[in-house]
């Protein structure tokens, strides 16, 4: 396994180093000066030119290049022109609420999911797997940010159960805390949800239609046990796979849900960087965002192993 | 009781009939070419369909009910919800098929080039690739709308980027599998050249699962259009797109929910059509989902 995992690392290093090309890329991809775009003309011209001295944007771009990378390498992504703080602390202060946030979404969507995906797929054409594949559809053609309007519009503007913005650390306040995470949660947990209730239903009709399957029924197990002794596990690799896919799009939508909700997490950071023309800060948290997805997906991967022996690396 | 006197007692494999499942299939695959076929007329038509000049203001009626007048209501300044829905269809279909159009023909040449040419061309685009799938599509989107600039062309280049590398491993997957048929190495033998088997033999049988893909795509470049849109990095106000009509609704959710459900509803129904038309496209195309098909 260790041998796995070395080699998955190997293989991310040249992915690693495109990324951060990518990244860098992105400063010089504004069109005419970055500096002019990030400043109004307004600005002194010797307040431009420091800031572009400093930004080291006045040397050639291979040597921009290195330099920038070597300060990635020692962890330096930068400041933020805004309040000048460094990157790195700026994602600190707003990371807590993006990981509660993202894993109580996770946590909804397994809840909603496993039950239905396997109700769905037990009672195959039936009217409940109606109603879930009709779930299922939903979920995937529902912008997310439409799905948080109409639960701040049903639970916060017309119930008035559940707050419809802002942020309590549910460490420091548990029961405001996760008040004030369930709406954000919900809307980015039903979309995942939609996304595994459709990829396990089909796994486990495949599934359910192997010998074993008839073997283990032949022998008088019961429904439920032969669901959850024999077709659960061997439909849980495609799942992953999909919950590995979809951390992408659970980032992504993260961005909204944080913006809509007025939640100060990282998804919320690049929203506002993006409107500041805060170019090092985007930079910055773009990067981190797509090295914690690579280490995300691979984790996914190492995952498989454990999940089904059989799998070899080759 | 023999061996041939079991076969009609056989245990009996209970099947779901095919009938209900084709006739369900169908179904929303017409409803699908409905929709579609309706918001392509309603994109096309916009200027006869829109009962009002989507940006004029009437400052005097804003924020007006439903109505025999304003069938969808009136929005924050009084302009006609309905008339910009309509207007807005354009913005949507244009980011969807474009984007997906310019990713499609990227992306197919970028795998034509890396599968063909394979060695170190292939190891370096394929790693570009990969590299761009490491972003999580909307926050490249959005940090490339960031540098692009806000706007329609921005967008555009923005969602053709994201959905480059799936078009160009797909296609080097065809190309890898394609050339490795007999009657391309009877082309080669006959001395055609390269190009010629590209483009005479590769490229016809590589299409199906690239018009699946491309298919299935549209609805999710339209969703991504909104969100760039919603967040502000769309088409810019007072045009009109659905996204960003949304974005300007959320303020008036309680004295006037018809200026977001509007446009939700039209960007839903949109794309619920779109899924069906490409869930379909798949069905007619993909020879594993035909033969599932067959099986369920």
């Amino acid at each position: 396994m260790a041998q796995v995992v070395a080699r998955r690392l190997l293989a991310t290093i040249p992915v690693l180093l495109l990324v951060t090309a990518g990244v860098f890329t992105l400063l010089h991809l504004t069109p005419g000066d970055p500096i002019d775009a990030m400043m109004a003309e307004s600005v002194d011209a010797s307040v431009k030119e420091n800031l572009r001295k400093e930004l080291g944007l006045d040397r050639p771009i291979p040597v921009q290049y290195a330099a920038w990378m070597g300060r990635v390498l020692r962890g330096d992504l930068g400041r933020s022109i805004r309040n000048g703080e460094p990157v790195i602390e700026n994602v600190g202060r707003r990371i807590r609420p993006s990981l509660q946030l993202a894993a109580l979404a996770m946590t909804i969507s397994l809840a909603i999911a496993f039950p239905v995906g396997i109700v769905s797929a037990v009672r195959r054409n039936r009217p409940v797997d109606r109603v879930g594949t009709t779930f299922a559809l939903f979920g995937i053609c529902m912008p997310n940010f439409l799905l948080a309007l109409l639960l701040i519009f049903v639970f916060g503007v017309t119930l008035r159960w559940l707050p419809i913005s802002g942020y309590t650390d549910p460490l420091e306040d548990p029961v405001a805390g996760l008040r004030s995470l369930v709406l954000p949660a919900v809307t980015l947990g039903l979309a995942l949800a939609a996304v595994v209730t459709r990829t396990l239903r089909s796994s486990l009709l495949e599934a359910l239609a192997e010998d074993y399957v008839r073997t283990a029924r032949a022998k008088g197990l019961s429904e439920g046990r032969v669901v959850r002794g024999h077709v659960l596990k061997n439909a849980l690799i495609p799942v992953v796979t999909v919950l590995g896919l979809q951390l992408g799009t659970l980032i992504g939508g993260a961005v909204i849900t944080e913006y809509v909700f007025a939640l100060p997490g990282v998804g919320r950071l690049v929203v506002d960087a993006v409107f500041a023309r805060d170019y090092p800060l985007v930079q910055g948290v773009v990067l981190l965002i797509a090295v914690g997805f690579i280490v995300s997906n691979l984790c996914v991967d190492i995952l498989y192993g454990f999940i089904d022996p059989r799998i070899r690396y080759h | 009781m023999g061996g041939p006197e079991m076969a009609p007692h056989a245990p009996h494999v209970r099947r779901a009939p095919a009938k209900p499942w084709r006739s369900s299939s169908s179904l929303s695959a017409r409803l699908g070419v409905v929709i579609l076929v309706a918001a392509l007329a309603v994109a096309v038509g916009a200027p006869a369909v829109a009962p009002h000049d989507p940006l004029k203001q009437n400052l005097g009626n804003a924020l007006a009910r439903p109505a025999a007048a304003h069938w969808l209501g009136t929005d924050n300044v009084g302009r006609d919800v309905l008339s910009r829905v309509v207007w807005g269809t354009r913005v949507s279909l244009v980011a969807g098929f474009v984007s997906v159009a310019m990713a499609l023909v990227a992306g197919s040449m970028l795998g034509l080039v890396a599968g063909y040419c394979g060695g170190r061309i292939d190891g370096l685009l394929m790693r570009a690739m990969d590299a761009v799938l490491s972003f999580p599509p909307l926050v490249l989107a959005l940090a490339l709308g960031a540098v692009l600039g806000a706007g329609l062309t921005g967008v555009l280049i923005a969602l053709a980027v994201v959905y480059t590398p799936t078009f160009a491993r797909l296609m080097r997957g065809q190309v890898l599998s394609i050339t490795a048929r007999d009657y391309v190495d009877a082309a080669r033998a006959l001395g055609a050249p390269a190009w010629r088997i590209a483009w005479r033999h590769v490229l016809p049988n590589a299409t199906a699962p690239i018009v699946v893909q491309a298919s299935l795509s549209v609805a999710f470049a339209i969703l991504a259009e909104a969100s760039l849109s919603f967040l502000g990095l769309g088409i810019q106000p007072p045009a009109a797109s659905w996204g960003s009509m949304i974005n300007a609704g959320r303020g008036y959710l309680q004295q006037a929910p018809w200026i977001v459900f509007g446009p939700g509803a039209a960007l839903f129904v949109t794309v619920v059509g779109l899924n069906f038309v490409g869930d379909a496209v798949r069905d007619a195309l993909d020879p594993r989902v035909r033969e599932q098909g067959r099986q369920v």
